[in-house]
């Protein structure tokens, strides 16, 4: 069962309080949100905008801010999108939109869920990673991520990973070869090797899975086919 | 509140859309959890009322007779797709094959643990189906295959995906996502998407 997480009802004034360019595709867009409650790392928002004629288009994005940091989204555009290219390119510090949230009680990290993590995250599936790495590390919990991303230029956080702050992290690369990434998509022995750190079998792990919904079957067939306990995997797919 | 610099879609007319979704012609996977896979000769469905309780087979199911079904399907995440046709055993017929008493309250179950719950009249007034088929087709695993709840006129996490048991109850008890803070009825129209909506 999932923890009782009520989520925050309505919708609350917010506005566009700063933009990051992430990678080539992405960028993070930091909300001042009317009232926000504050959040539970790995939950998610409904943002609605409303155009001038008042139409309204709404979208569910994962928080990629650690609690206690102001609100952030991470978005990746789709080419024929209706909102992420606004969100991506468009947006800019004062924009109006509203928000709903935080939601979600499932694929979230708190403390006192004291077990090693593994992350796997696929394109813009890190966005709720980085709240979750963000979380467990201040709070002194073991993670390890491994991301996958199409190209180098499609790699989101890249700064981060490679800081001292980031998750003890790989990186792979499915669509080119580039130094400092593995290249391929996750192997089944990749994997298994993922759930055995040193060799040993860590009864304890707990894996969170997000991204593209053919990245998430791959990868959470393959920890099950590895050995992994299904109720120490979640999920989040992302269309 | 106007959003500047956003513009939208061409506008839709259509009514079909309930508020707040969008229209795609993917189907996105949205599932708590791993796919599960389950081969359609091992897959049994138990429908209990805590006393009567009949478990079908993928055959002795399908003797109840498949019907099609063409309908929008609406999932919390904000997307609608339209025009999906379905195949499947009406849940009515399934509740009167069985014999179970006739409750208010039904709590789905599926393999790999995800619950939900579904008040009757939901089940049995519309159009909601025990799916065995989709667009033609088997439905595959990551939609729920070999077999699935289809409760299209409520959001889609009513719909168990792997479909395992159906209980009948005087009271009502929360499944998965209703104990996660999601609406306890989940109609679209309505916009009954968190608790309390």
């Amino acid at each position: 069962m999932p923890p009782r997480v009520r989520p925050v009802r309505g919708w609350r004034a917010a506005t566009v309080a700063g933009t990051a360019r992430e990678s080539a595709s992405a960028r993070s867009i930091r909300l001042a949100v009317d009232g926000w409650p504050g959040h539970v790392a790995g939950q998610h928002i409904d943002v609605r905008l409303t155009a001038e004629d008042g139409y309204q288009a709404t979208r569910s994005f994962s928080l990629s801010s650690a609690p206690g940091e102001a609100p952030q989204i991470t978005v990746e555009r789709v080419d024929d999108g209706e909102v992420s290219p606004y969100l991506v390119d468009v947006a800019t510090d004062g924009d109006a939109l509203e928000v709903m949230g935080p939601v979600g009680g499932y694929f979230v990290w708190q403390p006192g869920d004291d077990v090693p993590l593994l992350l796997l995250a696929g394109g813009s599936g890190i966005a709720p990673m980085r709240a979750i790495w963000r979380a467990a590390r201040a709070h002194g919990t073991p993670v390890r991520l491994v991301y996958s991303a199409r190209t180098a230029d499609r790699v989101i956080f890249a700064d981060e990973l490679r800081s001292p702050n980031g998750p003890e992290s790989t990186v792979h690369l499915t669509r080119e070869r580039a130094a400092g990434f593995e290249h391929g998509r996750l192997r089944a022995e990749q994997l298994s090797a993922l759930l055995r750190p040193g060799g040993v079998r860590e009864p304890r792990l707990r894996a969170y899975v997000s991204g593209p919904t053919a990245f998430v079957e791959e990868a959470a067939r393959g920890l099950i086919g590895a050995g992994l306990d299904a109720d120490s995997l979640r999920t989040e797919r992302f269309g | 509140m106007v959003t500047r610099g956003f513009t939208g879609r061409p506008r839709r007319t259509e009514g079909a859309v309930p508020p707040g979704q969008f229209v795609t012609s993917d189907f996105p996977v949205l599932t708590a959890g791993p796919t599960q896979h389950v081969p359609t000769r091992a897959w049994e469905l138990v429908v209990t009322d805590g006393t009567t309780e009949r478990t079908y087979a993928w055959a002795s199911l399908r003797d109840l007779g498949v019907v099609d079904l063409t309908t929008d399907i609406h999932c919390v995440t904000h997307w609608s797709k339209l025009g999906t046709t379905w195949q499947g055993v009406p849940v009515a017929a399934v509740l009167e094959d069985a014999g179970v008493a006739d409750e208010p309250y039904a709590l789905v179950s599926s393999y790999g643990g995800y619950t939900t719950n579904v008040p009757v009249e939901d089940l049995v007034d519309r159009d909601a189906m025990v799916a065995v088929g989709y667009e033609g087709g088997p439905i595959p695993a990551e939609h729920g295959g070999p077999v699935r709840l289809l409760v299209p006129h409520l959001y889609l996490w009513k719909s168990a995906k792997w479909l395992r048991g159906i209980r009948v109850m005087p009271e009502d008890e929360l499944g998965f996502w209703e104990n996660a803070g999601y609406h306890h009825r989940g109609d679209p129209f309505l916009e009954q998407r968190y608790y309390g909506d």
